[in-house]
C-alpha cells in the first residue's frame, strides 16, 4: 500500500474515533444525568456549599467558604503549603486588587 | 483535479519515506509532540468537565451564607443574630446549619460532620426561621431520613469514601473522642450512595443533640446560617444588608461559591500554568529548531530536488506535508490518549497531584463534558503553529540556488 493511502487511512480512522469520542461524550452526558441529578438533589437537600476535592485541610475542603486570610490560616506567615493549593487560585477580589 | 490530487498523493509518498529515512529523530519528535498534546487535551477535558460538573450541582447550594467573623476568622454563629436577619426585607427564610471537622488520626483522615436540616425546612415559608434545638427529648419521628436510612440520636449516615476507608458499613460502631475526652460510639445508620462521591465523600450526617454532645456546643450556637430570598435578584443586597446590620458577619452568595469553582484549575495559576508554561516551552523549542534553519541534510535534498525539476511550489507542498502529518498524527493521538486517560482511567496521572496530603479521596467518574470547540482550540493551538513553523524556513531554502545548497556539505 502507499505511504500516502497508510496516512489517509490513519487520518480516516483518527477522524472516526473522534467522531466516536464525541458521540460516547454526548451518550454519556445524558445518561450521567440521574447521577448528577442526585449530586444536586444532595447539594439541596443538605445545603453543601462545596464538592469534595481535598480532604486535606478544612480550607481546600470547603473552597468557598475559607477564611478571607487563607494564605496563613493557621498563623502569621504560615503560608500555603499543601499540594492542592497549587491548584487553586486565591479569590477574584484578591487577584484583581491593582 | 484529478491530476492535482494525485500530485499530491506523490509528494505525500515522498514525504512519508524522507521521513522515515530519519526514523529516530522523526519518533523522538512525534512522541513527544504527542505527549504535549496528550497533557493540553487532559488538562482541558479535565479543567472543563469538573468545572461545568461543579457548576450544574452546586446550583442547588444556598442563596446565602452567613458566617460569623472574629479577629478575622471563622466564628460560631449566635443564635440571637438571627432575629436581625429575619427582619431584613426580601428574607424568606433563615435556617441554621451545624457543620464542622473531627479528624481521625488512626486513619489520618478528616471528615465533616453535618447535621441535615430538619424536615420542615425543605418548604420553607415566608419569615420561616429553623435552628437545630433539640433538647435531649426523644423525638417522635425521625429526625432525618436519606434512602430508607434513618438519623436518629447515636446513629450516623457516612459518606462512601469513610466506608471504604475505615472498611466499614450499616450497623457497625464507630468511636470518637468528644470535646472532653469521653468516648462516645455511633452506630452507621447508612451509607450514601458511592455516585454521590463527588459531594459527599468524607460527609457524616450526625443529629443536632450529638454534634452538640461531640463539639461541646451550647444551643445559643450554631456554625453558620443559610438564607433563602424572595426575589432572587435581591440577593446581593440582602447580603449587604446583612453586612451593614451585622458589621462581623460575612455573608457568601451562591454566585461566589459558583466562581470560586469556575476559578478552580484555571489555566492562568497554579500547578496549570506551569504545564501550560513547560508545554508551551516544548512548542517553542520546537518551533525555533525549525524557524532557525534547515539541517545541511535537508538543504541538501532540496537542492537535489530543485536539479532534478521540482520547483519551489513542490518544495513548499513537500514541507506542508511534512509538517501536517507530523501534527495530525500526534493531535490524533493525543486527543484520544488524553479522552481516555480523563474519561476511562479517572485521570490516573493526575491522581497523585490531586490527591496531596489527603488519605481520603472521592472516587469519582467525571461526566465527560466534551464539544467541538475545545477540539478545535486544540487544533489551533498545537497543529497550526507546528505546520506554519515549518513552512517558513523552508521557504527562504527553497529560492536558494540548487547548485550552491549541493554545495554545502557541513553535515
Amino acid at each position: 500500500m502507499r505511504n500516502s493511502s497508510l496516512f489517509f487511512l490513519y487520518l480516516s480512522t483518527g477522524v472516526f474515533f473522534l467522531g466516536l469520542l464525541l458521540m460516547h461524550a454526548s451518550f454519556s452526558a445524558k445518561a450521567q444525568q440521574e447521577s448528577l441529578g442526585e449530586k444536586s438533589a444532595l447539594v439541596k437537600a443538605l445545603k453543601l456549599t462545596d464538592l469534595c476535592l481535598f480532604t486535606e485541610a478544612r480550607y481546600t475542603r470547603h473552597l468557598s467558604q475559607a477564611d478571607l486570610n487563607t494564605a496563613f490560616q493557621d498563623h502569621p506567615l504560615s503560608l500555603e503549603h499543601f499540594p492542592s493549593g497549587s491548584f487553586t487560585q486565591p479569590p477574584e477580589r484578591i487577584i484583581d486588587r491593582p | 483535479m484529478r491530476n492535482w490530487i494525485e500530485k499530491q498523493r506523490y509528494i505525500i509518498d515522498f514525504t512519508i519515506s524522507s521521513l522515515l529515512r530519519r526514523k529516530v529523530k522523526n519518533f523522538g519528535l512525534l512522541a513527544l509532540y504527542t505527549l504535549i498534546v496528550f497533557i493540553l487535551a487532559s488538562t482541558m477535558f479535565f479543567t472543563y468537565a469538573i468545572k461545568k460538573e461543579a457548576s450544574l450541582i452546586l446550583k442547588g447550594a444556598p442563596e446565602i451564607v452567613v458566617q460569623k467573623i472574629v479577629a478575622g476568622r471563622h466564628d460560631l454563629f449566635p443564635v440571637s443574630y438571627i432575629e436581625t436577619i429575619k427582619n431584613i426585607r426580601g428574607v424568606a427564610s433563615v435556617e441554621s446549619r451545624l457543620w464542622g471537622y473531627y479528624y481521625d488520626s488512626l486513619v489520618s483522615a478528616n471528615y465533616t460532620l453535618l447535621t441535615p436540616p430538619s424536615s420542615d425546612a425543605a418548604k420553607p415559608s415566608a419569615k420561616t426561621t429553623v435552628v437545630e434545638s433539640e433538647s435531649g427529648g426523644k423525638p417522635a419521628k425521625p429526625l432525618y431520613e436519606l434512602n430508607g436510612a434513618v438519623l436518629e440520636p447515636g446513629t450516623l449516615i457516612i459518606g462512601n469514601g469513610i466506608a471504604r476507608l475505615r472498611n466499614i458499613g450499616k450497623d457497625d460502631y464507630m468511636p470518637f473522642r468528644a470535646f472532653d475526652g469521653k468516648v462516645m460510639n455511633f452506630r452507621i445508620a447508612g451509607v450514601l450512595s458511592s455516585q454521590s462521591e463527588l459531594v459527599s465523600s468524607d460527609l457524616m450526617l450526625i443529629t443536632g443533640e450529638d454534634f452538640r454532645k461531640l463539639f461541646g456546643i451550647d444551643q445559643s450556637h450554631v456554625t453558620d446560617l443559610t438564607v433563602a430570598v424572595n426575589n432572587p435578584s435581591e440577593v446581593e443586597m440582602v447580603a449587604s444588608k446583612i453586612k451593614k446590620h451585622l458589621p462581623d458577619a460575612r455573608p457568601i452568595i451562591r454566585d461566589e461559591i459558583l466562581r470560586t469553582y469556575d476559578s478552580i484549575f484555571n489555566w492562568r495559576g497554579g500547578m496549570m500554568i506551569v504545564i501550560f508554561s513547560a508545554a508551551v516551552l516544548a512548542f517553542v523549542i520546537f518551533a525555533w529548531d525549525k524557524a532557525s534553519g534547515l539541517s545541511a541534510g535537508e538543504r541538501r535534498e532540496i537542492g537535489i530536488l530543485k536539479a532534478v525539476g521540482w520547483e519551489t511550489s513542490d518544495v513548499i507542498q513537500m514541507k506542508f506535508w511534512e509538517g501536517a502529518v507530523v501534527s495530525l498524527t500526534a493531535f490524533f493521538s493525543g486527543v484520544i490518549l488524553a479522552y481516555v486517560h480523563v474519561f476511562f482511567t479517572g485521570s490516573i496521572v493526575f491522581e497523585p497531584a490531586l490527591k496531596g496530603w489527603s488519605s481520603l479521596y472521592p472516587n469519582f467518574e467525571l461526566t465527560p463534558f466534551v464539544n467541538l470547540e475545545q477540539l478545535t482550540t486544540l487544533f489551533f493551538l498545537t497543529v497550526v503553529p507546528y505546520t506554519v513553523a515549518t513552512i517558513v524556513p523552508i521557504w527562504r531554502a527553497a529560492t536558494i540556488d540548487p547548485d550552491s545548497a549541493m554545495r554545502f556539505t557541513g553535515e
